[in-house]
């Protein structure tokens, strides 16, 4: 098995790694890169708990391989707060207490930001089909559809 | 110190308890910081893999691990051979059989063999080049099958005493309960309506996977980091298992990603510790998705025949079930709770229920937010519905006639102090849902449910740091936001401000046994043990205030996070805050801290009652949930967001169970659907926003009235959906889950 | 195993035969890496297209549209040309997985996963689309419908590669087109039932011109001519569309598994087809 050398960037940091041809990019960025905040909750793209964008779109990273960053842009969890400033998604998941147990949190915020850039003002609806990928079993999403649609109208108001 | 009266407490005007505080883990769970069981790694680390059977049901003759111990990277191959033979004690017998196949495997996906290799790569290929000779046998996976006389037989001789001679080998134990004489009560009904209700199984489905990481060296000693709902069970099961004394393994909680039961128990943990102390290295292993399908903890599928008499006026003359569930290839279906709880919202004087626990050839069930109590809880309430809309009485009526209340005896033995069923049906039927209008294919559906609620076992230490800040440690690990609570409560104790409290949860080392995070028991157990622990450290402050004063300890009281003279006759002097004792302990006897420790008692049950309307495409069968609302007794919500949290999460679990979730097995055996393409949970655009309604009937059993809540709310929404799509589809549904084929064919068929 | 990301289709065909074993080609992934992480694939050589020229391309051409094999369901969403000309084969590509999933899920690689629940086919082949295949032997165009033969089994031979996928433009006349699918949640899951319906009408609001794509109730997606033939010569009025439910209803011949019954797939691929066809007459500017 000949290794993957890959130049990419991760939250704005310029990266190399060397990975397998069949690594996923969930796989380099939890085990290689430390980046575990992006989590595996299936490995086969149904659940969302892996979301990252990768050029600006939204992706499960366990249905991308790592060698398939090359080049591009990647962002994750953890490159969401700007310093020790959380992201207005990030206090909002807080203040209405949209998470639980925490698991799904990162890649619905992750899902969530990527839905504002690309509709700043959605209904519940297009709130809910947006985050049809991303399972979370501890909140019946209640509190999370509030989260991001109060996010969306604090956002808006501030640009 | 004098001791507050604990019914006054109940009514006081709490400062912090009640209010909407931020939750301490909250920054680290939205920034990606926080650790779950996956999240750990340790310098040599080897990761493990299990080799799983692919029969339901086959004797194993033979495992070759020879080639795998030999490929370059394996470090450990362990397989039941390696684990000691445990005589006496059927329940960690069964526990490690299930970790790690014995002499049969008895599901699809039962652990045979491991490995712990230097990469996940390597592992994968020496699982390939284990050689294992099965002897495939029939199977049986449904459990009014595996009752029959004929039914392939699990094991032999594992019946208990409760079962009468005659029946299947799998069935191995029978549970009753109730009073009165059935046949009686029901000859004074206008009607008796008999039926047959069905659940699948279903699974907790937490998004995390089960994960640890375990270290094991020469001597003996051990640690072990994991996702579990209760490390110092853990602790004690593994060291059962390996045959370890409890205090040379320390047990890490880590952040864990969901449980709902599931995580009340070993999967990987044990093979995990064995691995690491046949290689002399860390092993880390994380199960995959269809993994936790196939082979961690589902709930139990359930059968279950109803008997109930009404007169037409409304009032239930006598009840009766009889329910059987299979969970999984082992004894311990959770149908005890289910005969316990069927009927517990009623005040009958008439009422009897008979369980049947049997095993099959699936996955050894686990706890699932209030085990048991669902399906039986389906079966009784559609069975009130129908009898109550025949008669054409408003089903919320009929409950309120005949609830249960303070004095009614239960089903299951107990006299119910104050309970508040009552007041959710109130608060039901003085709901605007309640009279909103219903278009044409909508219907709407109403069911009520319990849970006993647990204490146990709880120890609390807190200490009282030089500068005036609070540190408690618990043992329970925070599933959805307790730590948050317990630092609440204790500074509603201490009366100091919330953030100056934080609250750790600390390993097994470091505290003395807790029980697990199950039973809804740690909002009240480990609540009202932090209570105490603070009324220990107040007291101890008050003694040091005391001291410095020169006065008697019994004339100083603790108000306002202050120690004050009683009275004027003790004497004149400021008070003194817990700071300013706190910087000066060192000159009063050294360090403050509050302990205490408790099995506790006196959980108060909780009752809810749930509204839901539904809408049914009369050409597909497809069912859409339009509304939806709680109404629970929380006792005192300590954090109303966590509370209505719970109360929404159970909800939607259970619209999940009534609608879309279930395990399909094949003929053979075979789990058809392991994956979450195909498992289907809710997802959020299937949902409205779920309504909540938290009324607060004080708890007798706790200084400031906690009940537990997590887990009464996914008893009523199977029923609840069940009468709302029976009313929107035009046709009694008896079976769950309600997927399109099954609605669409008995609307075809009516 | 070796991941390679050829940038002319030359070399993307010659990694695809050059040398034995098994040789995989990447688009979005989203069936690939699932096979490979159930251990139902271990390809020694990936191929992945995404980086050839012309491959991401949304390109007009005389006659109709065509659609690069690695452009994925979200860029088709996002151009509004093509969702004007194809609103329907857009939102069967567009509606496969998850939001994360549509980023990545291409037209091509969802007919070549060869599954006959593939949400984007039905609709593909009521379109009339054709696929350019370039492989070891030249460059064909053939019809979408003759790509799989059955579940997970193609047409085309080791080293075929789809470049990309034309939808040739309607004949005189207002046309659209709509898919509709039959699943048990809102949202990610594999279809039950599918139906992609294309018509044409005339000036009068007659219908000139139907493609029915049938999906989930056969081993491959079925073209019904029966249904389209119940459209062609009618205002696509209530006779007209229960001709065409039960013209699906009769053509589907489907199994009993996991996700439905045979009854259920009979009955529902009737109910679909008939509110499909609804839609795309109203698309296509039919009175209601």
């Amino acid at each position: 098995m000949s290794k993957v050398h890959v130049s990419t960037t991760i939250n704005g940091d310029p990266v190399e790694y060397l990975c397998e041809a069949d690594e996923t990019l969930l796989d380099v960025l939890r085990d290689r890169i430390g980046l575990t905040g992006s989590k595996e909750g299936c490995g086969t793209g149904d659940c969302g708990a892996c979301s990252v964008t990768v050029g600006g779109r939204l992706v499960c990273s366990c249905l991308m391989l790592g060698a398939e960053a090359e080049g591009q842009e990647v962002e994750t969890i953890e490159g969401m707060a700007d310093g020790e400033n959380l992201h207005p998604l990030q206090q909002k998941f807080i203040d209405h207490a949209a998470l639980q147990c925490g698991i799904c949190t990162p890649g619905l915020l992750v899902a969530a930001k990527s839905l504002l850039e690309n509709n700043p003002d959605p209904t519940e609806e297009e709130a809910r089909y947006w985050l049809a990928g991303n399972l979370c079993r501890c909140t019946g999403y209640d509190k999370i559809i509030r989260a991001v649609m109060d996010a969306a109208q604090e956002m808006r108001g501030a640009s | 110190m004098a001791l507050d009266n604990e019914s006054q407490n109940q009514k006081r005007n709490f400062k912090v308890v009640g209010t909407r505080v931020q939750r301490p883990d909250g920054i680290d769970k939205v920034t990606g910081k926080a650790r779950f069981g996956a999240d750990m790694s340790a310098p040599g680390m080897l990761v493990g893999r299990v080799l799983r059977s692919p029969h339901a049901h086959a004797q194993i003759k033979s495992i070759d691990t020879s080639e795998a111990e030999a490929l370059a990277g394996v470090r450990a191959v362990v397989t039941r051979a390696d684990f000691a033979v445990i005589e006496d004690d059927e329940f960690t017998a069964d526990t490690l059989d299930n970790c790690m196949a014995g002499e049969k495997a008895l599901y699809d996906g039962h652990a045979v063999a491991a490995v712990a290799a230097s990469s996940t790569a390597i592992a994968k290929k020496a699982l390939k080049l284990i050689k294992v000779d099965y002897e495939v046998l029939p199977n049986v996976t449904d459990v009014d099958a595996a009752m029959a006389l004929d039914a392939p037989v699990l094991h032999e001789g594992r019946a208990n005493e409760t079962v009468p001679a005659g029946m299947s080998s799998n069935v191995v134990a029978r549970h009753e309960f109730g009073h009165g004489d059935i046949e009686a009560g029901l000859a004074q009904a206008d009607r008796v309506l008999e039926r047959t209700y069905r659940t699948a199984a279903t699974h907790q489905g937490y998004i995390e996977p089960h994960a640890c990481l375990a270290t094991m060296g020469p001597d003996g000693q051990a640690d072990l980091w994991c996702c579990t709902q209760g490390h110092y069970f853990v602790r004690d099961l593994c060291a059962a298992i390996l045959g370890m004394k409890q205090g040379q393994l320390r047990v890490t909680a880590s952040e864990i990603g969901g449980g709902f039961g599931g995580k009340t128990t070993v999967f990987l943990e044990p093979v995990a510790l064995a691995l690491s102390k046949k290689s002399g290295r860390p092993v880390k292993m994380v199960m995959s998705r269809s993994e936790v399908l196939r082979a961690s903890g589902p709930t139990a599928s359930s059968s279950i025949d109803v008997r109930i008499g009404m007169t037409k006026d409304g009032k239930i003359t006598a009840g009766f079930a009889e329910l059987r569930y299979q969970g999984g290839a082992y004894p311990g279906s959770p149908v005890e709770f289910g005969a316990m709880s069927a009927f517990a919202p009623y005040d009958l004087e008439h009422v009897k229920t008979v369980g049947w626990d049997v095993v099959s050839n699936r996955p050894r069930q686990a706890a699932y937010r209030a085990p048991g109590a669902p399906m039986a809880a389906y079966a009784v309430e559609s069975a009130v519905d129908e009898l109550a809309k025949g008669f054409g009485l408003d089903p919320l009526e009929v409950r309120l006639k005949n609830a249960a209340r303070e004095g009614t005896k239960a089903s299951y033995g107990p006299t119910f102090p104050a309970i508040g069923l009552e007041a959710t049906l109130q608060a039901a039927k003085d709901h605007p849902h309640w009279a909103a209008p219903l278009g044409e294919n909508q219907g709407r559906g109403v069911a009520c449910g319990f849970w006993f609620n647990f204490g146990g076992n709880t120890c609390v230490s807190m200490s009282i740091t030089p500068d005036g800040t609070v540190t408690v440690s618990e043992g329970n690990p925070d599933i959805g936001g307790s730590r948050a609570s317990m630092s609440m409560m204790a500074a509603e104790e201490l009366g100091i401000s919330y953030d100056r409290v934080r609250t750790i949860i600390a390993d097994t080392g470091s505290l003395g046994m807790n029980d697990v995070t199950d039973g809804s028991r740690v909002t009240f157990a480990v609540g009202l043990a932090t209570i105490k622990a603070a009324r220990a450290a107040k007291a101890e402050m008050c003694k040091r205030a005391a001291q410095v004063w020169g006065i008697d300890e019994d004339a100083v009281i603790w108000e306002d996070g202050a120690a004050k003279p009683a009275g004027p006759n003790a004497g004149e002097f400021p008070p003194m805050s817990l700071a300013e004792i706190a910087a000066i302990a060192s000159n009063t006897g050294g360090p403050i801290s509050g302990h205490h420790e408790v099995n506790a008692e006196g959980a108060g049950v909780s009752f809810a009652t749930h509204m839901v309307d539904t809408e049914t495409d009369p050409e597909t069968g497809a069912v859409k949930i339009l509304r939806y609302t709680v109404f629970q007794d929380a006792g005192k919500a300590v954090h109303p967001d966590y509370v209505e949290g719970q109360f929404q999460g159970g909800a939607v679990q259970g619209i999940g169970w009534a609608l879309n979730e279930e395990y399909v097995y094949g003929d053979d055996g075979v789990l058809q659907n392991p994956i979450f393409l195909d498992y289907r949970v809710p997802v959020a655009s299937d949902l409205p926003m779920i309504d909540t309604v938290i009324l607060e009937i004080p708890n007798p059993g706790h200084p400031y009235g906690v009940r537990g809540v997590g887990e009464t709310s996914i008893v009523p929404p199977l029923a609840a959906v069940a009468n709302a799509v029976s009313e929107s589809a035009g046709v009694r549904m008896t079976e769950l889950p309600m997927s399109p084929p099954k609605v669409l064919a008995a609307m075809k068929s009516k | 195993m070796r991941y390679e990301a050829p940038t002319t289709i030359d070399d993307a065909v010659r990694l695809l035969t050059d040398g034995s074993g098994d040789r995989r080609i990447l688009a979005g992934g989203t069936d690939l890496l699932v096979r490979m992480r159930s251990d139902m694939a271990d390809p020694d050589v990936i191929v992945d297209i995404k980086g050839i020229e012309g491959f991401r391309d949304i390109t007009r051409e005389d006659g109709g549209w065509r659609v690069g094999a690695a452009v994925s369901g979200a860029e088709m969403g996002e151009h509004e040309a093509l969702v004007a000309a194809w609103p329907g084969v857009v939102e069967a590509t567009n509606l496969i997985g998850s939001t994360q999933v549509q980023g990545r899920a291409t037209m091509a690689g969802n007919l070549c996963n060869a599954s006959p629940a593939a949400d984007s086919v039905p609709a593909m082949v009521a379109a009339g689309a054709v696929a350019r295949v370039v492989g070891p032997d030249g460059t064909r165009d053939i019809p979408v419908e003759d790509i799989p033969t059955g579940p997970g089994r193609l047409s085309l031979t080791q080293g075929d590669i789809i470049a990309s996928i034309f939808l040739p433009d309607p004949g005189a006349g207002s046309s659209s087109d709509a898919y509709l699918r039959f699943i048990p949640r809102t949202e990610m899951d594999i279809a039950v039932v599918g139906v992609g319906v294309a018509l044409t009408l005339d000036d009068s609001g007659t219908c000139v011109a139907a493609r029915v794509g049938l999906g989930a109730v056969a081993p491959t997606v079925l073209v019904v001519e029966e249904a389209a033939n119940a459209l062609i010569g009618t205002k696509v009025d209530d006779a007209a569309l229960d001709a065409v439910a039960a013209a699906c209803s009769a053509a589907a011949n489907p199994i009993d598994d996991k996700r439905g019954t045979v009854e259920f797939r009979v009955e529902v691929s009737g109910v679909l087809a008939r509110r499909a066809a609804a839609i795309a007459k109203t698309r296509a500017g039919g009175a209601a």
